[in-house]
């Protein structure tokens, strides 16, 4: 089966996939506190602390940031044990890895000897922490505003950030348009993975697989002139028009003046 | 290859959204004129697609699996244009929703992956396919050399990207404060990786996929009517790449990532402006950041990197005076030419 386990792997990418994506939606619709504020508010101010969290130069103001990250998920009705799991499984693993050399090959003062060898300094070993936190942080931060604010309330505050229009709109059918070839391609592996007794080689999978992209291109292609055509008939002009009924509640200039001072402190002291 | 934040300094960030947001405006703007209304509905289903081929798990030798980024492929079915908007819808609902590349460093991801890869692959299957007719062997050919090719050199300014972080930014007793690894270790590991794995499975996945359309869907490779300035034109960028390999800079990336950029818009190509503006500019560029004790190493790289963004920018602007030309000449003449729905 070793030669067909990319169906395998494949399906269970997908239908991972789904689950994140259902079990965000789900929480995006608590009643939390980070659910409550306007999207515009919380797209800024979250691209601000990612930014902060770039420009800080101390290793436990870093520390401390991810503290705080972890308390507001609290305050939102994020599990803690699924908020760790979503953040800290791969990003962090894999910089991990790849901090790790940095702590031998960083020039600098010795730090610690290992077996007489090799010697950590302690440039690497404050670079390796640098890149480990600031990966960790602004995941964090992006997987916290994702899960929650409702997809069509990230596209209403990117198109109040001046993204252009016409990218929010493709960007908003994209991601409906997704599911669904998702789903059909899903469907095809599903079949694929019935019909297969024996294994194959991978030389065969690899053409099966270009095969099953070029039918999904295709079918991308005769969908996108059905979804035009439908669009059309019901009246689409070349715009999209969206409803944006949010207004500025006190809850969001508190919150705003909250981060600006969080952010100016962190700053102030990260950066001394 | 997609960098998540915290790898690049917020500089540097900056500095690749700058030098994407052109491509993007160009993007847009050809892709309305050739799409009209049909725009938002043809590159959504087309985005939704490339993310879906980002996620399919390709079988390589050894047990293992890697995966395609496919930018390449849908140049080749789409035209470069909306394959920059496809790619880089597809990338920002990866960062935005699944946290795969960072957001400050959606810019680097989507100039290396949205613009470099599909351009460059693009230009050497045109460059190999030519005009030979939608069956043809030579695209597959071209197809395969282009995507390989493609992804190698948006993995070359990936390397690049990550490799200046520790010469450009660290403090002042020398702690990087980015990606600690160095040009000379970086590089080499960003090229290896794809000059290896993911550059043959890139290959193998575009090949396989225009193999399998030229038989069953040749109307999505459909062969373009072959043009009358074409040999000029890839004569131009030819010289044009020999001339920017030829000045001291000596990495291989300068030369092929901007090299495809507006293949066939670039009819008036003056070469005489190049130098100059890299000399100019490269002086320039290590000014924003003389905090960090600039030693005489980044001053090259800074010199480099400027002369990277020069060739850019000043290939942009006389492309943006062909055009303005061209399209002065065409008022004049008045001739209307109708575009398909897909651009080529």
């Amino acid at each position: 089966m070793k030669g067909d386990d990319f169906l395998t792997k494949s399906i269970s990418g997908f239908s991972g996939l789904l689950e994140t994506v259902v079990s965000t939606e789900d929480i995006s619709h608590r009643k939390g506190l980070l659910q409550n504020l306007d999207p515009r508010i919380k797209l800024v101010s979250f691209l601000l602390f990612i930014i902060t969290v770039s420009l800080v130069h101390s290793l436990p103001v870093l520390g401390v940031i991810f503290v705080l990250i972890f308390l507001i998920s609290s305050a939102s009705k994020v599990s803690p044990g699924f908020f760790l799991k979503r953040v800290l499984i791969f990003v962090p693993i894999f910089t991990l890895l790849i901090a790790i050399p940095a702590l031998f090959l960083t020039p600098g003062q010795p730090l610690m000897n290992l077996a007489g060898k090799v010697t950590i300094t302690q440039q690497g070993a404050l670079s390796a922490g640098f890149l480990l936190l600031r990966v960790t942080n602004s995941l964090s931060l992006g997987v916290l505003l994702i899960l929650t604010t409702p997809w069509s309330n990230i596209l209403v505050a990117l198109r109040w950030i001046r993204v252009p229009a016409i990218l929010v709109d493709i960007l908003g059918m994209t991601y409906r348009y997704m599911f669904l070839l998702l789903h059909s391609t899903n469907s095809m592996f599903l079949a694929r993975r019935s019909r297969v007794i024996g294994s194959f080689s991978g030389s065969e999978n690899r053409r099966w697989l270009g095969r099953a992209l070029a039918t999904t291109m295709a079918k991308s292609q005769r969908l996108s002139e059905d979804v035009y055509l439908a669009m059309l008939s019901r009246g689409y002009q070349g715009e999209v028009r969206v409803l944006n009924e949010f207004s500025l509640k006190r809850r969001d200039y508190v919150w705003m003046t909250f981060s600006l001072i969080a952010i100016v402190t962190l700053f102030w002291v990260g950066h001394l | 290859m997609h960098i998540p934040d915290g790898y690049l300094s917020p500089v540097t960030c900056g500095v690749m959204y700058a030098t994407s947001t052109p491509f993007w405006v160009v993007a847009v703007n050809r892709v309305r004129n050739v799409l009209t209304h049909r725009t938002v509905p043809v590159l959504a289903l087309f985005s939704a697609f490339s993310f879906v081929l980002m996620m399919f798990n390709v079988p390589i030798p050894g047990g293992t699996t890697a995966h395609a980024v496919g930018a390449t492929l849908l140049a080749i079915v789409l035209g470069p244009w909306p394959a920059v908007l496809g790619v880089s819808t597809a990338l920002a609902i990866q960062a935005l929703f699944f946290g795969d590349g960072g957001l400050l460093t959606f810019g680097a991801n989507c100039f290396n992956m949205a613009i470099v890869m599909p351009l460059v692959g693009y230009f050497i299957y045109k460059v190999i396919s030519s005009d030979s007719d939608a069956m043809s062997p030579r695209r597959t050919i071209g197809a395969i050399i282009g995507s390989y090719v493609g992804i190698v050199a948006a993995a070359t300014c990936a390397g690049i990207e990550l490799g200046l972080q520790p010469t450009l930014f660290h403090s002042i007793n020398g702690t990087p404060l980015y990606a600690p690894y160095a040009l000379g270790v970086a590089l080499p590991a960003m090229l290896i990786a794809h000059l290896a794995v993911a550059g043959p499975v890139e290959a193998v996945v575009t090949g396989g996929v225009v193999a399998y359309l030229q038989r069953t869907h040749s109307s999505l490779i459909k062969a373009d009517a072959p043009q009358k300035k074409e040999g000029k034109v890839w004569l131009l960028w030819g010289a044009l790449g020999v001339a920017a390999l030829a000045t001291p800079i000596g990495l291989l990336a300068s030369g092929t990532a901007w090299g495809e950029w507006g293949v066939d818009e670039l009819k008036t190509l003056g070469l005489g402006f190049i130098p100059e503006g890299m000399q100019k500019l490269a002086g320039w560029w290590p000014a924003p950041m003389p905090d960090y004790g600039l030693p005489r190493m980044a001053a090259v790289i800074g010199y480099i990197l400027s002369a990277f963004v020069g060739i850019v920018l000043i290939a942009f602007l006389i492309w943006l005076l062909g055009r303005w030309l061209s399209r002065k000449n065409q008022e004049k003449s008045d001739v209307s030419t109708e575009g398909g729905p897909l651009e080529h």
